[in-house]
């Protein structure tokens, strides 16, 4: 299975906190380890993210998942930075990298989805007077994390189905059932949501 | 009371209805045919989602044509393949998504929604990836987003072709115990045996309006 990377139930302060603040930590964290440069700052924010796992008690195997998924972009990151600008460059880089990327999987492994599209919905209520649709966009972000998901079955459904025919190095053979079955999808998921009452208001 | 007078519904060039005049009291009706015979289009006009080009349709004298959001809130769907139907990450959240306009709060919603998982062979499945659930369970969550809503109709689209064996027996047993008035459109002939009337269409035309066994029979003379 590929969804591997959802959320957890738990019931530690991490996971207890508001969703819409969590979010905008997580986009504070995120600029600000754009804007530091020392090492030893980036070092003490990833420390940080690190104590954030251990508030919210992620199982081994989830740590185990990131730092799999992890090690393999940070290693090839890291030795084409070296080539190109030098060790101290890349190692910030990749500080910057690991901080951004194990916060935001903290941030999906402790909150529901649920909770983010309420969020979003609660803190775009304000544009209502300018014409938006909180309602609409909070399902748009649903939708869009649900289609990772989505994507990447088809995406290892049309893999499997084509190495059966001994077709896996033709990229025709993975890209055009990709997209038939894609499409398909998005027509499915539309009439769904049409027999859900999505549209209906 | 499901009505359909004079319904036709071309694509196009294709005619794939023509001159379907019924009307549905009973609880369990099934709608069989051969692939493309228009029984899924037949299915659709019932909650809107295609509009017949002539004639009209009638849920409880609304028109889903012109009241489509009212006859949608008596009448759930479910579709052949769950994954489409699964819009949220986990199955609580997915029925609870049904939910919410209904003014209830979120406590509530999922609070309801986990009764519901829990009534129908899901109990406490509420928290888990929905789509790392099994085929069988992925269409049991699919049925329980449309029953969290109370419908009056449910229309199931060949719910069971991509379900094995016990799961498609379990699945229409279930379909069996609902209060609700059940149109199921399929193609798993031994599991009609509890309906109360089988509908054969056939190049899209009613061929057959009868009790299930005679209206089986006519259905197999036709596939030959």
């Amino acid at each position: 299975m590929t969804a591997g990377g959802w959320y957890e139930p738990g019931s530690t302060p991490l996971h207890r906190m508001p969703a819409g603040w969590k979010f905008l930590a997580l986009l504070g964290l995120a600029a600000a380890v754009f804007v530091l440069r020392a090492p030893a700052w980036l070092a003490g924010v990833c420390a940080a993210v690190v104590l954030g796992y251990v508030v919210a008690r992620v199982s081994p195997r989830r740590c185990r998942q990131l730092l799999g998924t992890l090690g393999v972009i940070v290693a090839s990151v890291f030795a084409i930075q070296w080539w190109l600008l030098g060790p101290g460059p890349a190692l910030v880089v990749c500080l910057r990298m690991v901080a951004a990327l194990a916060a935001a999987n903290l941030f999906t492994i402790t909150t529901r989805v649920d909770d983010v599209v309420s969020a979003v919905e609660r803190g775009l209520r304000p544009l209502r007077r300018l014409g938006a649709r909180p309602d609409r966009i909070g399902l748009l972000v649903g939708l869009t994390l649900q289609s990772v998901a989505v994507l990447s079955t088809i995406a290892t459904d049309v893999r499997e189905a084509a190495k059966a025919r001994d077709a896996h190095r033709s990229i025709t053979a993975f890209v055009v059932p990709f997209l038939v079955r894609t499409l398909r999808h998005a027509d499915e998921l539309g009439e769904a949501l049409a027999a859900r009452g999505e549209g209906d208001r | 009371m499901i009505e359909f007078e004079g319904v036709g519904h071309r694509y196009g060039e294709r005619m794939v209805l023509s001159g379907v005049d019924l009307r549905l009291p009973e609880r369990r009706v099934a709608f069989v045919g051969a692939n493309g015979s228009g029984k899924s289009t037949l299915a659709r006009m019932i909650n809107g989602l295609v509009r017949p080009t002539t004639g009209r349709v009638l849920v409880d004298g609304l028109d889903p044509s012109h009241d489509g959001p009212a006859v949608r809130r008596r009448v759930g769907f479910v579709f052949t393949n769950p994954d489409s139907q699964i819009v949220m990450p986990t199955a609580g959240e997915d029925v609870a998504f049904s939910l919410r306009r209904s003014g209830l709060s979120r406590r509530e919603r999922a609070q309801r929604a986990a009764e519901v998982l829990a009534e129908h062979g899901l109990d406490g499945y509420a928290d888990h990836p929905a789509h790392q659930l099994s085929g069988g369970q992925k269409q049991l969550l699919a049925l329980c987003a449309m029953l969290v809503l109370e419908p009056e109709v449910l229309v199931c689209d060949e719910p069971t072709t991509l379900l094995d064996l016990r799961n498609k027996r379990r699945f229409v047993d279930l379909l069996g115990t609902l209060k609700q008035q059940v149109v199921l459109v399929t193609h798993d002939l031994d599991l009609l045996g509890g309906f109360d009337r089988v509908l054969v269409l056939h190049a899209g035309r009613v061929v057959a309006d009868d009790e299930p066994e005679p209206a089986l029979r006519r259905y197999r003379e036709l596939a030959g």
